[in-house]
């Protein structure tokens, strides 16, 4: 039997042999990582074509998981959308509470077929790091989990999640201390222990066969949604709207739509304090092509090729870098990417959870706000299917903060100086 | 202008023929100002080292340990550019004539531009470029510039690498091997990796260039040791260390040379 929720690329024409997608992809690492990479692409490509994987998988993805997900209309918010109607997947509603298990489940099993017993990962807002300390807990792999130092701090809940999962949670100290930093310090051990451990990267970028395998894993995200709209609206959405870091839970949303021509295919990069400002991590608006992490893709850096230090507020997407796939879509038109300010998400995570009872993820917030422009656009007989990539409960100190929700901060923000900027209630 | 490869493969065949390991060093540049780290790279050569490799420091330095993070971080802090790489190669190459390859990260050469990158460092009077994350598969365009400019191409090989492997990284490579002696980043380490001599046997199976053991040796020792199987001793964190832990870069500088002639006599079995 077919699988229900491992459903690879069934073309299988994109990336090349060689890991291109277009320009983008390929292998650009040391030499001492060579043969583990290749053992990954040798065991996927294995796993893939093998029915026992897939029956495996799906048992997770239903009865652990919960798959499939919920897809959610959302008419009081959308009524500040221009009319458009919109619906949410709800990947929030996964066990661990975004769409990243989908990836780690897979690449669990796949570890458990490497033979390999310990697992690192990388980890920005902590969705991935909870996730992976999670699938190492079912499986009984040894568990780290690399996170820098101000991500540690800004999602101190997800920390204890992992270490109450039984993984060591290492804070990285080094460069701009967030989720770039957290990736490089997980090549570093990978280097060290490729032996008996796996990487398991959580987007769909670095070194081939990563990002086609991640994005493998999240396809399901995008043959759900365009079931469940044919029979939930009767027709396909006139764009699917995703917020983008490393671009995981965006490709696993769009890849489905690539053949149908008049579905838009919409990121939302985090544009932080403005892309003019230079406080942002707005990669596809304004990088340049370069080389991180592994792979081609467009990257921020500088003239020389110094990777420059992404912002915004959202953990998750605070990355210099960007998945090749995406960097392809862009390249080729077939892609639309803009950039949200922290502020456009802040106002549309407060607005959902206002008329809708759902407190998103700061991250899939900035898709949210993403809607709200694309559905104004578009008017009352727009459509849109909006990935919500994961729940903000993780989120609610930054919010607090931000909206000055805490009774200390009430005070502070009456003297003027606190970060209540915004007034009265959503409308 | 021609690059100097034909300059490091006459230095590590003179080594060869006085029966000992060449001395190879590493440097940052900029580090810890631009002048600084060209009078480090004198001071190694001074020392006894034959051939030093001049790091571009990077904003990410993924196969870094600690030490080297923390001179890239100050060279990047500095201002180091591209032209003070280019500066520094000349500047030693040009006071001591021997021969100065740069180790780098890939990506600031892709944004750099080869063309560009490879007429510069030969025009410098540079040898050659070691390029640790630019696996052979993805380096054809990187070659055909390195060859045209007279500048090696010089590939990691690691434990992990199968036979095979080893067998088309060397088909290809130039000026030498840098074989590295345990899985790992850069750093200084108690005993040099127990794979480094198998690791330099299989490579001399598949090429007659020399080969040369690089990651974790910081002694004399330790270069003896390894110049007992290899055709030269690359040393990298310990000199970082010695300018870190100077109190002064008079001091720093003094240590880089006493270091580099400890090592000296490693090569040469005198430890």
């Amino acid at each position: 039997m077919p699988s229900n929720f491992f459903i690879p690329d069934p073309e299988g024409q994109v990336p090349s042999a060689e890991g291109y997608f277009g320009a983008f992809g390929g292998k650009f690492i040391p030499e001492a990582l060579v043969a583990a990479v290749d053992e990954v692409a040798v065991e996927y490509d294995k796993a893939k074509s093998d029915p026992e994987f897939a029956r495996e998988l799906d048992d997770l993805l239903v009865h652990y998981t919960g798959r499939p997900s919920a897809l959610t209309e959302v008419p009081r918010f959308a009524a500040e959308a221009g009319g458009a109607r919109i619906f949410l997947k709800r990947e929030d509603l996964n066990h661990t509470g975004s769409h990243k298990i989908n990836n780690v489940l897979g690449q669990a099993l796949l570890t458990k077929r490497m033979g390999k017993t310990r697992v690192i990962a990388e980890t920005g807002a902590g969705q991935h790091g909870v996730a992976t300390a999670t699938a190492c807990a079912l499986f009984g792999l040894d568990c780290t989990i690399y996170m820098g130092e101000i991500d540690t701090r800004r999602q101190a809940l997800n920390v204890a999640r992992m270490r109450m999962l039984g993984a060591e949670v290492i804070a990285v100290k080094s460069g701009s201390r967030t989720l770039k930093d957290a990736i490089n310090e997980a090549f570093r051990d990978w280097v060290a222990n490729v032996d008996r451990t796996h990487y398991l990267f959580g987007t769909v970028a670095g070194p081939h066969p990563f990002p086609a395998m991640v994005r493998d894993f999240h396809r399901v995200i995008g043959v759900e949604a365009r079931r469940q709209l044919l029979e939930q609206a009767g027709r396909l959405p006139d764009a699917a709207i995703a917020c983008v870091g490393g671009g995981s839970n965006a490709i696993g949303l769009f890849h489905a739509f690539i053949p149908d021509a008049d579905v838009r295919l919409i990121g939302c990069e985090p544009a932080g304090h403005g892309v003019e400002t230079g406080e942002h991590a707005a990669t596809l608006t304004a990088g340049e092509p370069g080389i991180l992490h592994g792979s081609r893709s467009y990257v921020l850096q500088d003239d020389e090729g110094q990777i420059t230090e992404p912002y915004s507020i959202s953990a998750g997407l605070d990355y210099p870098g960007i998945g090749p796939e995406h960097a392809y879509l862009k390249d080729s038109g077939r892609g639309e990417y803009r950039a949200v300010t922290d502020d456009a998400a802040m106002q549309a995570l407060r607005l959902l959870s206002r008329t809708e009872g759902i407190i998103p993820a700061i991250e899939s917030a900035h898709a949210l706000a993403g809607a709200l422009e694309v559905g104004r656009e578009l008017g009352r007989d727009g459509l849109l299917v909006v990935n919500l990539s994961g729940r903000g409960d993780k989120d609610m100190d930054t919010a607090a903060r931000y909206f000055g929700l805490y009774d200390t901060d009430a005070e502070v923000a009456a003297d003027g100086t606190g970060a209540a900027e915004i007034e009265g209630d959503a409308k | 202008m021609s690059g100097n490869v034909q300059l490091l493969n006459d230095t590590l065949a003179a080594a060869k023929s006085e029966g000992r390991a060449a001395l190879i060093a590493y440097l940052p540049a900029g580090f810890p100002t631009v002048t600084g780290g060209i009078e480090a790279v004198k001071a190694a050569l001074d020392g006894g080292a034959d051939v030093v490799e001049v790091g571009l420091p990077h904003s990410d330095p993924v196969l870094d340990g600690p030490v080297i993070q923390t001179a890239d971080d100050i060279a990047l802090r500095g201002g180091v550019r591209i032209a003070d790489v280019m500066r520094t190669v000349r500047e030693a190459h040009e006071a001591t004539g021997k021969p100065i390859l740069v180790m780098t990260y890939w990506n600031p050469i892709d944004r750099y531009g080869v063309e560009r990158f490879t007429a510069e460092l030969a025009e410098a009077g540079g040898a050659g470029c070691i390029l640790p994350d630019l696996p052979v598969q993805e380096s054809a365009l990187w070659r055909e510039h390195a060859d045209k400019h007279g500048l090696a191409t010089v590939f990691v090989v690691a434990p992990s690498s199968r036979d095979a492997r080893l067998a088309e990284i060397t088909a290809v490579g130039s000026g030498f091997v840098y074989a590295a002696s345990l899985m790992g980043v850069t750093g200084t380490r108690a005993s040099v990796g127990a794979q480094a001599e198998d690791l330099v046997r299989r490579t001399r199976a598949t090429t007659d260039t020399p080969v040369c053991v690089g990651l974790g040796v910081s002694n004399a020792a330790q270069a003896a040791e390894v110049a007992g199987f290899a055709d030269g001793v690359i040393v990298g964190s310990a000199f970082v260390k010695r300018m870190l832990d100077a109190p002064d870069d008079a001091a720093g500088l003094e240590g880089v040379r006493a270091l580099a002639a400890d090592l000296a006599k490693g090569v040469r079995g005198q430890a």
